[in-house]
């Protein structure tokens, strides 16, 4: 499945099937995202009901605490 | 008007009008590290009317390589972040008033800081301060900008309170408190490409230009040249407690509990002592100088041992180094300090 996460084409495997699959696949060390699916914000209890497709727009967003 | 801001008067949006209005405002700068001095260097430059800046550290070596206007000699001598910027901006533009605190912030301090202050500048370190910023934003509605960076990726977004999310509401909608300290390294370039993008949304503020703000929470990559800008509105929460209908402010009581705090990255534990006695830093010195090895400036004393690093400020704070565990510092500030 490709997919265009932060801007990026990536190929990722036919496993990953929702959100939520998505975020451990990307943020395994620093799961502190929001996320935009195909333009819409979620909210974090829709991350493992909203499935992905082929050509999804993901964006994932990382809150850092650094200044 | 003054040469000095004609490039900026020159510019439409800001005008005649709008560096007038510059020159009325107050602003406050949470944290004097990198994203601080180089917020604070701007708006100096720029005209504001007075910055206050709290900070509660000192410069080290390795602030250097990007904290800007700071100098080996700050270095050398431990010189109080807050107190060394207020001495380099007085000299870059005499005009703005600065007020420099040397302070942990607690709701309480931040609560005496915002009386007359029109926009708050997140330069701080970590998630506890800015959570306390929030509560006081959305309390006495005044908008703050959230500017964090690591290695080299940077992330912002401007807080309109009665208008958009707060960072409580976004905070809620990260899975597992996923929040971790940060010790992957920093690069130069992102704090300036995010401190760029607080300064732009702070003058639009300041200069009554709201209608030009961003909206939009960006974050970016310099590394991976990624670069994101999402719309967050949805996420406002009518039931938020910081920001919704009925608010409680829960991180205004937070104050009890931070008696101890480790320090992102650094190793290091911070105490802050119950009482509000204020200790004598001479009398403290040449009690511990038979001990160890005491330096002193007129700000704090620093106390080493041959394992760890004490650094005491006139505010009775002691900055433990050489540890990141709470009750190790705990034990050593007894030992030494009482
Ligand atoms: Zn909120």
């Amino acid at each position: 499945m490709e997919l265009l996460v932060n801007g990026t084409m990536m190929h990722l495997s036919d496993n990953i099937k929702t959100v939520s699959d998505v975020i451990d696949y990307f943020t395994a060390d620093r799961p502190a995202v929001v996320v935009e699916h195909n333009g819409n914000i979620l909210t974090k209890e829709s991350h493992s009901t909203v499935n992905i497709k082929d050509g999804d727009k993901i964006e994932l967003v990382n809150f850092v605490g650094g200044g | 008007m003054e040469q000095r801001y004609s490039r900026q008067i020159l510019f439409s949006p800001i005008g005649t009008e709008g560096q007038r209005k510059l020159r009325q405002t107050h602003l406050l700068i949470i944290g004097a590290g990198a994203l601080g001095t180089s917020i604070a260097e701007m708006f100096t430059r720029a005209g504001a009317g007075k910055i206050t800046i709290a900070d509660r550290d000192y410069v080290e070596w390795s602030n250097l390589q990007r904290q800007q206007l700071y100098t080996e000699e700050d270095a050398q001598n431990r010189t109080p972040k807050a107190i060394a910027l207020k001495e380099k901006l007085e000299a870059i533009n005499r005009d703005v008033r600065i007020e420099a605190h040397v302070t942990d912030v607690t709701p309480r301090i931040l609560e005496e800081f915002v009386g007359g202050v029109d926009l708050m500048l997140d330069a701080t370190d970590n998630f506890d301060i800015r959570m306390v910023m929030n509560d006081i934003s959305q309390k006495h509605s005044i908008p703050w900008i959230y500017g964090a960076v690591v290695g080299s990726y940077g992330i912002s977004y401007t807080i309109i309170p009665g208008e958009t999310p707060c960072l409580h509401c976004m905070m809620e909608q990260i899975p597992l408190g996923g929040l971790t300290c940060d010790t992957a390294g920093i690069i130069s370039p992102i704090v300036q490409l995010v401190t760029a993008h607080q300064a732009a949304e702070g003058l639009k503020i300041l200069t009554g230009n709201r209608d030009a703000l961003r909206e939009k929470l960006i974050s970016f990559d310099l590394w991976s040249n990624q670069y994101s800008s999402i719309d967050v509105q949805r996420l406002k929460n009518d039931s938020c407690s910081s920001c919704g209908a009925s608010p409680s402010y829960p991180f205004l009581d937070y104050e009890n509990q931070t008696r101890t705090a480790v320090l992102c990255g650094r190793d290091t534990v911070q105490i802050r002592p119950s009482s509000k006695h204020k200790p004598d830093l001479k009398r403290t010195a040449e009690d511990l100088s038979p001990l160890g090895e005491v330096e002193q400036n007129p700000f704090l004393l620093s106390f080493s041992t041959d394992a760890n690093r004490l650094v005491l400020f006139q505010d009775g704070r002691v900055l433990v180094h050489g540890t990141s565990d709470v009750s190790e510092a705990r034990s050593l500030y007894h030992r030494y300090f009482g």
